[in-house]
């Protein structure tokens, strides 16, 4: 062992005498000793302080591992919990309102009337992936009961069955598909304060019955609805007598004697387009018989094409009654057509013009008429209408009671 | 009478078929959409944190909250695909959109469960996506037409094309 720690000793001196040869001759063997011992114990302390720095390291990064694990955790769950609150409730409401004011000037008497015409709330529901239920409740002219002017309504409440992803049964109380306004009529959708006339007169929007349909499409957006439903009762004397809009039964204790069907044909298979034609059968539109209005049939057809802010709606309807008593009053055939050019200068502001030709079953039902105005979406589910309406009466007994109009409307939907 | 009798029995039959059956509007899985995107094998997804003007530019372009901290998107250096949600009037609309060189080369929709808007499903629809871009203000550089009684679904897709390339902008100029 001496002699190991002697040779030692002995290279370690000639090694480091050579190193230090040029600065300073050690003063000893044991002076050597001593050098070297400190450089031994500096070597080990830097060893230790390398290890140290190791750990240190690994230590660093699991916490990160471990960081990353909990953000990726933190994420998640704040996500699922934005997700759990975005989710749409299994129940949706919905909505729509529009308040008129309509100044008329006419010989027969001017008049200045302010109505909040329509308060009409939605209600959805999903039970599952495939049964869905939606309803549509409505307060007319804000006010409703005895000597008021207004109803409460029921215009939808039915159930849809999903059938399959081109097909869906309906039952219950729900919208016709005839013409463009009966199915779709919330404010900010359509131009003008009030809506146009012949879907009014002719086809009686809004126009509600009950029973059950089937609906579907094709892939190259042809589309396809029939229906078996109530039918109309219209009065066949007094002074509404074959006035369609007075033969809706709205679904409250009707007569169910006699049903109607309808069928519609709808293609959208180029974005900005839509055409349409329906077809009614009523089996005896005043649900009596041998009364003298036996049976009545509807066809509708209709365009609606909007592209590069350019529109233009069309509609043409006409009702074809058979039976003794409404051929005498000369109201067999009652028809009604409009056209209705417009214009979407921005996402804000639009303006139309709209001419209606109408030969409905009452003297005040056959006219012309014609309007301009615009419309003001501040945002996008309001909008603020002002029009500008002309209507001639075709009777000259009537014309008197042409008159001019200006309307303003403010309405919603959501 | 007797017409809407006849019917009877055709209701039961119809309740029954509606609750059986798959999930009703799913039309292509995600996976297989992310796959069809691809000459290959698709990339691994990649995760892209939503936060900062990131954020305030894509709630700018939905007009709403964006609800997910973060996105999972899958990109191989040129082409992204992205698959988003967004409701149309009542219900969500899985939406996947394939970007590639700054330029929208498909839209399809994944999954859809509204009541009306179902021709946004169509190519006759979707097609109008191809080849669009960001414009300088943001939106598309190109016009979208709508589809009768389905504007609340077109609104939809069309304010997801718009973010799935507000996306891959930030992807690419950030790398």
């Amino acid at each position: 062992m001496r002699f190991s720690r002697s040779a030692t000793l002995g290279v370690a001196i000639l090694v480091l005498a050579s190193a230090v040869k040029a600065q300073e001759a050690p003063a000893s063997i044991e002076d050597l000793w001593q050098i070297i011992q400190r450089q031994q114990a500096e070597i080990d302390s830097l060893r230790d302080e390398i290890r140290a720095a190791r750990q240190d390291v690994d230590a660093t990064s699991e916490k990160v591992a471990e960081t990353e694990a909990r953000v990726e955790a933190t994420g998640e769950y704040v996500e699922t919990m934005a997700t759990l609150q975005s989710v749409p409730s299994k129940t949706t409401i919905g909505g729509y309102g529009e308040l008129h004011y309509n100044n008329i000037d006419s010989d027969a008497g001017d008049s200045d009337e302010i109505d909040f015409h329509r308060f009409v709330l939605f209600f959805g529901h999903e039970f599952t992936d495939r049964v869905h239920f939606y309803s549509e409740l409505e307060l007319e002219h804000s006010l409703a009961g005895d000597g008021a002017p207004g109803e409460v309504e029921l215009e939808q409440a039915y159930v849809d069955f999903t059938l399959t992803d081109q097909l869906t049964a309906r039952a219950g109380l729900f919208l016709l598909p005839v013409g463009i306004i009966n199915e779709t009529h919330e404010p900010q959708t359509f131009y003008g304060v009030e809506r146009n006339d012949v879907e009014n007169i002719i086809v009686p929007a809004t126009w509600w019955e009950a029973g059950g349909a089937m609906y579907g499409h094709f892939g190259n957006g042809l589309s396809w609805d029939v229906a078996v439903h109530s039918g109309l009762a219209m009065p066949t004397t007094g002074s509404s007598a074959f006035s369609v809009r007075s033969g809706r039964q709205k679904v409250a204790e009707a007569i169910a004697s006699d049903p109607a069907y309808t069928a519609r044909l709808r293609y959208s298979g180029v974005p900005g387009l839509e055409l349409a034609a329906s077809y009614q059968y009523q089996t005896d539109p005043s649900q009596i018989a041998g009364d003298g209005l036996d049976s009545g049939q509807l066809i509708s057809a209709h365009d609606d094409f909007r592209r590069a802010g350019f529109g233009l709606r069309a509609l043409y309807s006409s009702w074809n009654f058979n039976g003794f008593a409404v051929e005498a009053a000369d109201a067999d055939k009652q028809d009604g057509w409009y056209i209705e050019p417009s214009y979407r200068l921005t996402e804000k502001w639009g303006f139309y013009g709209r001419y209606e030709d109408l030969d409905g079953a009452r003297s005040q039902d056959k006219f012309t008429q014609s309007e301009v105005g615009f419309n003001f979406w501040p945002v996008s589910g309001v909008v603020l209408k002002m029009d500008y309406r002309k209507r001639e009466h075709t009777l000259d007994a009537l014309s008197g009671s042409d008159f001019d109009a200006i309307d303003l409307g403010f309405g919603y939907g959501f | 009478m007797r017409n809407f009798i006849r019917l009877l029995p055709l209701l039961p039959a119809i309740a029954a078929v509606a609750a059986t059956g798959e999930e009703a509007g799913r039309y292509i899985e995600s996976d297989v959409y992310v796959a069809t995107a691809f000459a290959g094998a698709p990339p691994q997804a990649s995760t892209l944190w939503v936060s900062g003007g990131l954020r305030g530019a894509i709630e700018q372009t939905l007009g709403h909250r964006f609800a997910a901290l973060r996105v999972r998107y899958w990109d191989d250096g040129k082409t992204s695909v992205w698959i988003l949600d967004e409701i149309g009037k009542e219900l969500p609309i899985t939406i996947g959109v394939t970007v590639r060189d700054a330029r929208i080369t498909n839209v399809r929709v994944l999954e859809f469960r509204e009541s009306r808007g179902w021709e946004v499903r169509y190519p006759f629809f979707t097609d109008q996506f191809h080849d669009t871009t960001l414009g300088t203000n943001g939106r598309l550089n190109r016009q979208i037409d709508g589809i009768t009684g389905a504007t609340l679904s077109v609104g939809a897709v069309t304010r997801i094309a718009q973010t799935a390339l507000i996306f891959d902008d930030h992807i690419r100029n950030k790398k």
